[in-house]
């Protein structure tokens, strides 16, 4: 009976440090999602729509790209098949990340875990789950999801009630966080591998292409992302292919 | 289109993007190319979201220039995610106080 206990114990302390390292890792997006969720805010009140809505918005959605375009969307009325098409095309990078995550899991990540946490997959969570070098378990995935859930729908409703009465300055300076944590995961890993680093210069190559060739200003950015991706990693599997473990 | 019931639509379309691939496969995949292509994903599609995107992101394009090459610099030495993050913002910060 003790022995039990000690170890029921042991395993509600180790849940909970894996929940906490989860948020420590996190905190930093939640700080860049309060301040890009704060435009989303405003933006949302200038189309009429109330801070409750725009905030319910950011709750049960938590993407940036998706979210913007979503709204502009519904204000310029748009139907449900444009809206469906919109979120699908923007979105669809979410599903190259749940696929390359899902095989990052820990043994005991099950099914209902998987409904959970597929909740919380957005660019910058994934970009941190899938830095780590060992498999990564429920608890970290839940700790990773929190802080960032309430940073996106705490900056949303205060964009909403505060309008833009913060100092575009501050706005500004926040909106590089995101890309200053990109840049600190690629850089280690490319430095060590020449192949990671060859994917990346590939990639930074179409990206450019795509985003600065009059031919290809029909493709959105979401779009962009996705062809980008398939590209580069495509050659990068096909040039360097990973040795078996 | 009432409001309540676009939101439903974003929301679902959005979670079935995210979910349908990280339930279904639960098994390792095998195959060497995939898991080749799988493991370029993120450094591919993290680039892809960066560049050129970031040089647009703040009020002068010099001040969002600065930030990327301070976070280059110090993410090369390994600094953790938040000192980068952190860099990168004040960069900005302080560059827009001298020019604007």
């Amino acid at each position: 009976m003790m022995t039990h206990l000690v170890y029921y114990l042991h395993v509600m302390s180790e849940l909970r440090n894996e929940v906490k390292n989860g948020m420590i890792d996190s905190l930093p997006i939640a700080a860049g999602y309060l301040g890009v969720s704060f435009t989303f805010g405003i933006l949302a009140v200038s189309y009429g729509i109330d801070a409750g809505t725009a905030t319910l918005i950011s709750l049960l959605n938590l993407t940036s790209a998706g979210q913007f375009a979503g709204i502009t969307a519904i204000a310029g009325g748009a139907g449900f098949v444009e809206l469906f098409l919109t979120q699908l095309i923007i979105n669809l990078r979410y599903s190259l990340m749940s696929l390359s995550l899902s095989q990052k899991l820990s043994k005991d990540f099950n099914t209902p875990k998987r409904l959970v946490a597929s909740f919380v997959i957005t660019d910058e969570i994934f970009a941190v789950a899938s830095s780590k070098t060992e498999p990564v378990r429920f608890p970290y995935m839940l700790g990773l999801g929190l802080p960032p859930i309430i940073g996106w729908s705490l900056g949303t409703f205060l964009g909403a009630v505060a309008g833009s009465n913060l100092p575009s300055s501050v706005n500004s300076a926040l909106s590089v966080a995101l890309y200053g944590m990109f840049v600190a995961i690629v850089l280690p890993p490319a430095r060590e591998h020449k192949p990671v680093a060859l994917v990346a210069v590939i990639a930074l190559v179409i990206s450019c292409l795509l985003y600065y060739v009059p031919l290809f200003d029909a493709i959105g950015s979401g779009f962009s992302v996705i062809i980008t991706t398939l590209i580069a990693a495509g050659l990068g599997a096909v040039l360097f292919p990973i040795p078996e473990d | 289109m009432n409001i309540y019931a676009a939101i439903i639509l974003m929301t679902v379309t959005t979670y079935l993007i995210r979910m349908l691939p990280f339930t279904l496969f639960q098994k390792e995949i095998k195959n060497k190319t995939v898991k080749s292509f799988l493991f370029y994903v993120p450094y591919a599609c993290l680039t892809a979201m960066t560049i050129p995107s970031i040089l647009y992101a703040t009020q002068s394009m010099i001040s969002a220039a600065a930030g990327l090459v301070v976070a280059l610099i110090l993410g090369w030495n390994k600094k953790s995610l938040p000192v980068v993050a952190v860099s990168a913002c004040a960069t900005v910060f302080i560059v827009e106080r001298i020019l604007l």
